[in-house]
């Protein structure tokens, strides 16, 4: 079954490449959505059945593939905005970077000590990579739902690290981790309303008014 | 002992939002924050045994922090009473929820030793503390609150990561795979040194982001700034601690591990930096919250830079903690008076505050010499103690730019705050409907009271608990 999870974490690597490169958002949200509902498969794939984790897979599918895509798009309708105009880093550049990065990442897992039975998968390295995706995302878009979607990829990055951890994560916190990050993109998603409805865009380079002369 | 620490704020959130009355909700507030305040001075007091597993342990540390933020909040919380009053033209349900959901996880943070739970509580209070800077509803708010939510989010985030490693680390060594701050401690000598540097670069950098060490530090003026001078306290006073809490946990465990040297550079490094940027920006300041934001910089460059000398600058550290929260409380709590008074932040409209308002302008003008560290005051006696250890310890480079910049920092901020609390009130100047009463002037006052006492006088029990706390640092 881990060859299978190997296989969906190289799709979640590739959803991090078409974040990286599209501009329109609404295909963006529903990219990150397809990666949270692999992330809620992957665990399934690695792990013996429980009902435990049968009822984990449940909400990071709803909660990651539904709850926040929904609530980002609807952000997005209410904008009236369909695309990131002028990212401050081109697409192009910002994919070769994305590249670069993830090259690196197999280089850093590479020289770190691992446990046997993660050494051949690339558990390690794709959750490097996709948090770097979500980090360079965050970095180079002017959008704030930009922002907010690479706020998702770096958390989905963190996720796929949290599956080698089963053992000492309690579920409890895990869970709260989980919520957590539903409820700061919810308060995002209504900053991101609140934002629109203030300046008629959602362009965070206009939020330039508290600059230090 | 400890659920009640964290439940009974959390009911008295659900109170507030259920009370549909906006003059009742600061008062339930208060008694709420009470409560956690009498049940903080018991605990303290009649120490509560670690609870089965490990999870919640009050140690002296979090006794320390806890009992900075009880207070804070609990003063905070009487002023909402008398602040709110004035600002009756939108509703306070949010903010005063939100202050009781940050207090039960600003508890949580105090007394868990699970890297894990303390991650989630943390995050909570960066989540809840983001409605009340947006208080305002406003365009700069909003700004605002969107930087602080961002970045203190992603800062975050990047603290669970490292996290993460350190869990990886114990499950690779082959000891017993756990987050709990004990059990990593023991076993911290058989962790692979790969995983726990790239945990602590990590965790340095997110708990860093969430403190405000410069150069993560750049939400800080903009959340100051824009947020009541009420939120600005708890901000300043309250969850600056927290994360400094987590960054000192990470300190521990780096005792235990050949990391300690270079966590320790850092922490300097990081330090120091923050109070250079602090002079340079403090200068010239013409907004006199974002000049306080910049003073946090620079006060959490300053604990940073204690624990990273190591030493008696430990205590200072510790001390300082609770002198810069109080004190923070009394400066945001007098700026807010003064901002509701003037109408206006800028100190180009803002003169002659100790003519118009005696009081709020004495506030701020003594609450200036008591964070600039001058005599009597507590943060003088913290300040003396790290600059001292510094020099005894022989890093004299290290002293000599802590000395400067502290220097610069007086002369910038005197530039702001004297001319904001001397000379005549412009005549152009608005008249709005505030004026100083008990419920305004009594909390910073009696903050103002605390950070007086402390800085001549430190009670037997307050200074045992800070020995205590700073030998859970202390190089062996």
């Amino acid at each position: 079954m881990i060859s299978l999870a190997d296989q969906f974490l190289v799709l979640v690597l590739l959803i991090n490449f078409i974040s990286l490169g599209t501009s329109r958002l609404i295909f963006s949200i529903r990219a990150v959505a397809v990666q949270g509902v692999i992330l809620g498969i992957l665990p399934g794939l690695i792990h013996p059945f429980s009902w435990h984790l049968v009822a984990i897979t449940l909400v990071i599918v709803t909660v990651k593939g539904f709850v926040i895509p929904q609530l980002l798009g609807r952000a997005v309708r209410s904008a009236e905005i369909k695309r990131e105009a002028e990212p401050f880093l081109g697409y192009v550049p910002t994919l070769l970077l994305g590249a670069l990065f993830t090259a690196l990442s197999f280089g850093f897992a590479g020289r770190l000590p691992m446990l046997p039975e993660h050494q051949n998968y690339m558990f390690v390295p794709a959750s490097i990579a996709t948090l770097m995706s979500g980090f360079l995302i965050l970095t180079t878009r002017r959008k704030a739902i930009s922002q907010v979607i690479g706020y998702l990829v770096l958390e989905n990055g963190i996720f796929i690290f949290g599956l080698l951890l089963a053992e000492a994560m309690p579920v409890m916190v895990e869970a709260g981790a989980l919520l957590d990050l539903l409820v700061g993109t919810f308060v995002m998603g209504i900053v991101i309303n609140q934002i629109s409805r203030e300046f008629s865009s959602l362009d965070t380079s206009l939020l330039t008014s508290l600059k230090e002369e | 002992m400890f659920a009640a620490l964290i439940i009974l704020p959390l009911i008295g959130s659900a109170v507030t939002w259920l009370i549909p009355y906006d003059r009742l909700r600061p008062k339930v507030l208060a008694f709420f924050a009470c409560v956690h305040f009498g049940i903080t001075l018991r605990m303290l007091i009649y120490t509560p045994s670690e609870s089965p597993g490990g999870w919640f342990h009050l140690d002296a540390l979090g006794k320390i922090v806890l009992l900075s933020t009880s207070i804070l909040f609990m003063t905070c919380a009487f002023y909402s009473i008398g602040y709110l009053f004035y600002r009756r033209e939108r509703s306070n349900r949010l903010l005063c929820v939100g202050v009781l959901v940050c207090l039960a996880a600003a508890s949580m943070v105090t007394i868990t030793h699970h890297l894990g739970l303390m991650w989630v509580a943390l995050e909570t209070t960066t989540i809840s503390m983001a409605p009340l800077i947006y208080f305002n509803r406003n365009a700069r708010s909003i700004e605002a609150t969107w930087k602080y939510l961002l970045i203190c989010s992603v800062g975050v985030a990047l603290a669970l990561i490292g996290i993460y490693f350190l869990a990886y680390a114990t499950i690779v060594a082959k000891v017993e795979p756990s987050l709990l701050l004990d059990d990593l401690m023991r076993d911290a000598g058989k962790l692979s040194s790969g995983w726990v540097h790239a945990a602590f670069v990590f965790l340095l950098v997110g708990f860093g982001t969430k403190m405000g060490l410069a150069p993560l530090h750049t939400w800080k003026p903009d959340a100051y700034g824009e947020a009541p001078g009420l939120v600005g306290a708890l901000l300043s006073g309250g969850l600056v601690n927290l994360a400094f809490l987590a960054l000192m946990r990470i300190y521990q465990l780096s005792l235990a591990t050949k990391e300690i040297i270079f966590f320790q550079n850092a922490l300097i490094v990081m330090g120091l930096f923050s109070m250079v940027v602090a002079a340079i920006f403090m200068a010239k300041q013409a907004d006199f919250k974002r000049m306080l934001a910049y003073s946090s910089v620079e006060h959490v460059g300053i604990m940073a830079v204690a624990i990273g000398i190591g030493g008696r600058a430990i205590l200072g550290a510790l001390f300082h903690l609770l002198a810069n929260s109080l004190t923070k409380g009394v400066l945001f709590l007098a700026s807010g008076n003064i901002h509701r008074s003037y109408n206006s932040k800028n100190t180009d409209h803002v003169r002659g505050a100790l003519r118009r308002l005696p009081w709020s302008g004495g506030l701020f003008l003594a609450g200036f010499i008591a964070i600039t560290g001058s005599p009597p005051f507590a943060p003088f006696i913290s300040e003396f103690t790290i600059i001292s250890s510094a020099f005894i310890q022989g890093r004299m480079l290290i002293g000599a730019i802590f000395l400067i910049s502290l220097m610069i920092i007086f002369i910038g901020m005197a530039l702001t705050v004297l001319p904001m609390v001397m000379g005549e009130v412009p005549p152009e100047s608005e008249a709005t409907s505030y004026s100083d009463t008990v419920w305004t002037v009594g909390p910073p006052l009696f903050l103002l009271l605390l950070v007086f006492i402390l800085g001549v006088w430190i009670p037997a029990p307050l200074m045992a608990l800070l020995r205590d706390a700073s030998a859970l640092l202390e190089v062996h």
